[in-house]
């Protein structure tokens, strides 16, 4: 199983999920855990041969800040709507699509999505995201239990 | 439709190496204007970097480009090295070398494969590329991937590296920890010469422009870190004096600035001017990859600049197995460092073409003042001046026609605008 947090620590709530696979590597010491803050292409590397994974992302949908997306990336496209405007080169969306048009995408690949404030650079994660940022955390170790 | 004004609007998007537009505008069948507007992040940069230890430049300005950090890296360490008088020689300027032909492949090919070949083969982006030629995308990734393993067992990880330091590195490699990558570097070279012959079957507009290319000349070398500023119009300077030549301006319509060459005119930096003025130092089987894919001697269609950066990495992939081949670990990770007052100057060949730095230091080696000139900054003008000229020479082209090879003539240029530019919408006003 591997853990992916994708962001910047840098800059603001697209820290969320960098912090969010950092706890998560505390909690779930069988898993795999890895960071990606810029070009995804990494990410195709990084889960080939994975049969499960978990992605915690930034985003910006217009929804409620704090808002926690929940998405089974295997089965279908994650959301244009959500995943918009990514401030990644190659962003988690295409990654995702990038696997699944060469026949690499894993089992189960299962993307969270947290609805951010601002992206301002040098900012600090806002106080409503941090909360969340415990709260998927709290999800994904709860799912993965139930799995296993 | 030549007699026909309209104007061709692209607003904008947001990434973490700039924010980008488009604007050009035709009246009566001719461009009256051109305009690429980019906000730049390393202007924050200049400022962060004040009252901050020299020993912190290289990690701070590896911050600014998640695409090229090792290129602040290197510019970085060569003006402060500069301005303490000390001289990285041996193994540990070889592997300053190793480091950067890991991001020039890392680079390139993100740019070849993700950004720039399905502009050529008529897709929208690389995943719809994947789903109708999966080898061609999937020789990009593995080609990437050996680049990207270079940058981890030297700088301690992909992005942003965290092993550079002025002196040298914090650790060194082993000969043990680099075999294997001599192995996989040795099927990179394959990959890049099916890259050459790719970008060798593409078909490209026809645009040539008389452009003044600009880029490092080493006496031996293809220029990575060190050499003079050379330009094809007779520019040959040390690079201390490289701002009396070239100056940043601010212009009304972009929060960037553009650098000109003195008398305000407007230069080309980047892998076509790095191969233009350096293409007999190439190593000879890059050189035999650019003439069988009949790379000219000297290239003035940016368009080719795909082919170019396909050729540089060949080059890259040889000459990373040479220095692996003569390894030899040094004796310390880094030289002595003894901090003193002084000016710095570095400039370094990023991916994308010459990075300039300036730090003035304190005696403790506090950095009192840092100027950074990244390429973006150096080929904005030029791109603005190549959109003006290429739209003029398409003007009845269809709206969508239009704005695909504005966009890709924008990406012939830099993978950080380009990436920009994949977000960009379009509006087109049509009037008499």
């Amino acid at each position: 199983m591997l853990i992916l947090g994708v962001g910047n620590v840098f800059r603001g709530d697209d820290a969320a999920g960098i912090l969010a696979a950092r706890r998560l590597a505390q909690r779930l010491p069988q898993a795999r855990v890895r960071e990606c803050d810029g070009d995804l292409t990494a990410a195709l590397d990084a889960w080939n041969g994975e049969d499960c994974v978990y992605v915690v992302d930034a985003v910006a949908s217009g929804a409620t800040v704090g808002t926690i997306h929940r998405f089974a990336a295997h089965a279908d496209p994650l959301p244009a709507c959500v995943f918009r405007g990514s401030t990644h080169a190659f962003g988690i969306a295409d990654a995702v699509e990038m696997a699944r048009a060469l026949g690499q995408l894993p089992q189960q690949v299962i993307v969270y999505g947290i609805e951010a404030s601002g992206f301002e650079q040098g900012q600090p994660l806002s106080p409503a995201v941090a909360v969340v940022v415990d709260e998927v955390v709290d999800r994904i170790v709860k799912e993965v239990a139930s799995d296993a | 439709m030549s007699a026909k004004s309209r104007t061709i609007k692209v607003d904008y998007l947001a990434r973490v190496e700039g924010e980008g537009s488009l604007y050009v505008k035709v009246q009566k069948g001719r461009v009256v204007d051109a305009k690429l507007k980019i906000f730049e992040p390393p202007r924050f940069f200049e400022a962060f970097l004040r009252g901050r230890s020299f020993a912190e430049a290289p990690d701070i300005t590896a911050r600014i480009c998640g695409i090229c950090p090792v290129a602040y890296q290197m510019s970085a360490v060569h003006a402060i090295e500069g301005a303490f008088g000390v001289r990285v020689d041996g193994p540990l300027r070889e592997l300053r070398r190793l480091l950067y032909c890991g991001e020039w492949i890392e680079s390139h090919v993100l740019h070849i494969y993700m950004l720039h070949a399905p502009d050529f083969l008529g897709y929208p982006d690389a995943i719809h590329l994947a789903k109708d030629h999966p080898e061609i995308v999937q020789r990009g990734l593995e080609l990437k991937k050996t680049g990207n393993e270079i940058v981890s067992l030297l700088g301690g990880r992909e992005i942003h590296p965290i092993n550079v330091r002025v002196g040298g590195f914090y650790r060194v490699p082993t000969r043990r920890e680099l075999a294997p990558l001599r192995e996989r570097l040795a099927r990179a070279r394959d990959l890049a010469e099916e890259t050459v012959r790719l970008a060798a079957g593409l078909t490209y507009p026809d645009f040539e422009q008389d452009y003044d290319f600009v880029a490092l000349r080493h006496p031996d070398e293809y220029p990575f870190n060190e050499g003079r500023v050379v330009s094809s119009s007779g520019l040959d300077l040390p690079v201390p004096e490289y701002e009396q030549h070239f100056t940043e301006v601010h212009v009304e319509h972009s929060n960037a600035l553009h650098s000109v060459m003195g008398d305000g005119r407007s230069y080309f930096v980047g892998p076509m001017a790095r191969y233009n003025l350096n293409a007999d130092r190439l190593s000879p089987r890059a050189r035999e990859s650019a003439r069988s894919a009949g790379l000219e001697r000297v290239c003035r269609n940016p368009f080719r600049s795909i082919l170019v950066r396909a050729v540089e990495t060949v080059y890259a992939c040889d000459e990373a197995m040479r220095i692996i081949d003569d390894y030899q670990p040094p004796d310390a990770p880094a030289v002595p460092i003894e901090p003193r007052a002084g000016v710095g100057h570095g400039c370094t060949e990023a991916p994308r073409g010459i990075l300039y730095h300036r730090y003035q230091l304190a005696d403790d080696g506090t950095i009192r003042e840092a100027k950074i000139v990244p390429p973006t900054s150096q080929n904005q003008k030029r791109i603005e001046q190549d959109l003006h000229h290429f739209v003029q020479e398409n003007v009845d082209l269809s709206k969508k026609d239009l704005t695909w090879k504005c966009e890709q003539a924008i990406r012939n240029y830099d993978p950080c605008i380009s990436c920009a530019t994949h977000f960009l919408k379009l509006e087109v006003d049509r009037s008499c």
